[in-house]
């Protein structure tokens, strides 16, 4: 999940009774499983909690460049490197559909940039850890992007339509990119004895941090209320979180691989499997900007916004030159 | 000596390796978004092509060497690239300099290569000129902006242009390797390149408002392997490390 503990209006939801005909008029489409649209007429609250949710996700998908981007220039076969290519350059154009769906509400791709530059927007705390061997790409595909998935998917219903569209463009690419990092997994857990050491080590080291992209328990959270009644957030925390330790245990059972958690084990009566939770101080200290990684990732974005910007500012000084010769000639 | 047509062949799969190695290296850190896409996108057609060139090298070798140990496991005399694509990233000027000026060459050798006697090469040549052809619209438009935008980007460009003109020379003189290629109908003349390419260079460079340099001097070792740059070894180290740390593994 790319979008952690966003804040809605932080009041109760509103019962339909208690509200304008407009609100009213918007939340019953809502429940009805319409689609919001950018032109109609929506409460301040869902277009500023959507700009923070679509924006953060965004942001995630920007930054996640760079832990695989790591190992771009040491991949270890051609073409094992066109795949990585591939697949940080689809992140790369998911930030491009998610800006755009955000820039639909009213806020432009560079103020959000700013934003993310100065602190004032997160990114997921996932990207906040190092990628230390190529095992990690492997780690990063399946675990990540499989977490990613377990949320986007059902978001491909959101009742925001830019939203939903550019989920269903997003999903299809992530389902993909998480096949090809379990492939990853595979080669190495059925690979040389220091592969089979280094998918462990991977599968140890982010474990618990693909736990922590879905967010601490939200239950009983009032933002997740309002995200939820508004259909801008589909499922609780811990839903998405169980669906996806059981879609994953019986994966690294397959790859011969141990997850790290003694309390790991099914459970006949609940039909799903108990485990641990992550050290949650530890998610909290991230978000802090105190991640494995959160400085250089940050110092990594400033710099190249830096030093792009003779570049954005002479590519938008020929094209108004090119214009004004135009206007000339005409 | 060994087989011309596999040297000829390294040096065309060599050329793209190790600029497609250096345009990878920009991932996630361009200056907009797009362009990260759209590097991305260059670095991966040319490890695709990559991929076509040095296999078919290993094949005419006869030696069971595939792309990837050519590609992975060779030594920086065995590499046959031109020096200009081993030059550093730099700026995002130079970086798109030397992708104009090594994209330019290159559309003009694919576009002969497809008349070539060597089907497979001709077959090659095809598929690659339709993704460089884009390459060339896309860098050509790029010198241009940035060459006649802001007082700045301008110097930088200009700057871009006199560190790599010296590396444009090599990419057309004729050695034995072409000799041999020549006769056999097999590449062009790369000599016979040269007027296409400055004819086009020299539009380009004056809409982009930026001198060719005075001096034609030409630096020259990278596609006869006699003397590399100190920059290969280094982008070498990197990308073939997995594999030399690692020999009995697969991947
Ligand atoms: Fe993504
Ligand atoms: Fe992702
Ligand atoms: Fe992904």
């Amino acid at each position: 999940m790319y979008a952690q503990m966003i804040k809605s209006t932080g009041k109760g939801v509103k019962s339909l009774d208690e509200m304008e005909p407009e609100e009213r008029a918007f939340q019953e489409r809502i429940n009805a499983g319409g689609k919001i649209e950018p032109k109609d007429w929506m409460p301040d609250g869902y277009r500023k909690t959507l700009i923070r949710q679509i924006g953060q996700h965004a942001h995630s998908e920007i930054v996640g460049q760079l832990p695989e981007g790591n190992w771009i220039t040491r991949a270890p076969t051609l073409e094992r490197k066109a795949i990585l290519l591939a697949k940080v350059q689809d992140e790369a154009g998911h930030g491009l559909y998610l800006y755009c769906a955000a820039e639909t509400l009213g806020v432009s791709r560079d103020q959000l940039t700013r934003d993310l530059l100065s602190g004032k927007m997160k990114y997921s705390s996932i990207f906040n850890y190092p990628t230390l061997t190529w095992a990690d790409m492997g780690a990063v595909g399946w675990l990540v992007d499989g977490a990613a998935i377990m949320n986007q998917v059902p978001l491909q219903r959101t009742s925001y339509g830019p939203y939903a569209r550019a989920m269903v463009r997003i999903c299809k690419e992530e389902s993909f990119h998480q096949r090809q990092g379990f492939d990853i997994m595979m080669k190495m857990a059925n690979g040389t004895e220091a592969q089979r050491k280094m998918a462990q080590d991977a599968l140890n080291r982010f474990w618990y941090p693909s736990l922590m992209m879905f967010g601490p328990s939200d239950k009983d959270s009032v933002h997740s209320a309002q995200s939820m009644a508004w259909k801008i957030k589909m499922n609780t925390n811990d839903e998405l979180r169980q669906k996806f330790v059981d879609q994953t245990a019986p994966q690294a059972a397959y790859l011969g691989l141990t997850i790290p958690d003694e309390h790991l084990e099914w459970n006949e009566e609940r039909g799903h499997y108990d485990f641990s939770e992550p050290d949650w101080d530890e998610f909290f200290d991230v978000l802090q900007g105190n991640g494995p990684c959160s400085v250089d990732r940050m110092e990594a974005r400033n710099k190249a916004w830096d030093e792009g910007r003779w570049v954005r500012e002479g590519l938008l000084a020929h094209a108004e030159k090119k214009r004004a010769r135009k206007m000339a000639a005409e | 000596m060994t087989d011309p047509l596999f040297e000829f062949l390294c040096r065309m799969g060599d050329n793209t390796l190790v600029l497609g190695h250096r345009v990878s290296e920009w991932c996630g850190v361009a200056p907009v978004l797009e362009e990260d896409i759209a590097l991305a996108n260059t670095a991966l057609d040319l490890i695709g092509q990559t991929t076509l060139w040095l296999n078919l090298a290993g094949e005419v070798e006869g030696k069971s060497r595939d792309a990837d140990a050519l590609a992975f496991r060779r030594d920086v005399w065995e590499f046959r690239n031109v020096l200009l694509v081993e030059q550093p990233n730099g700026d995002f000027g130079q970086t798109m300099m030397r992708q104009f000026l090594f994209d330019l060459w290159h559309k003009g050798m694919l576009t002969a290569l497809q008349d070539s006697s060597h089907d497979q090469i001709a077959a090659i040549a095809e598929k690659s000129l339709k993704e460089v052809t884009y390459h060339l619209e896309r860098t050509t438009d790029t010198v241009i902006g940035l060459g006649d935008g802001t007082d700045e980007s301008h110097a930088r460009m200009q700057k871009a242009l006199d560190r790599l003109y010296p590396f444009v020379g090599e990419m057309f003189v004729a050695d034995d390797v072409d000799g041999a290629m020549v006769a056999h109908g097999i590449a062009p003349d790369p000599a016979h390149l040269r007027p296409e390419f400055d004819a086009t260079l020299d539009e380009v460079l004056s809409n982009a408002t930026l001198v060719k340099p005075d001096s034609e001097f030409a630096h020259k070792g990278g596609k006869s392997g006699q003397r590399h740059s100190e920059h290969l070894g280094h982008m070498l180290s990197q990308m073939q490390w997995l594999q030399r740390a690692y020999p009995d593994a697969t991947w």
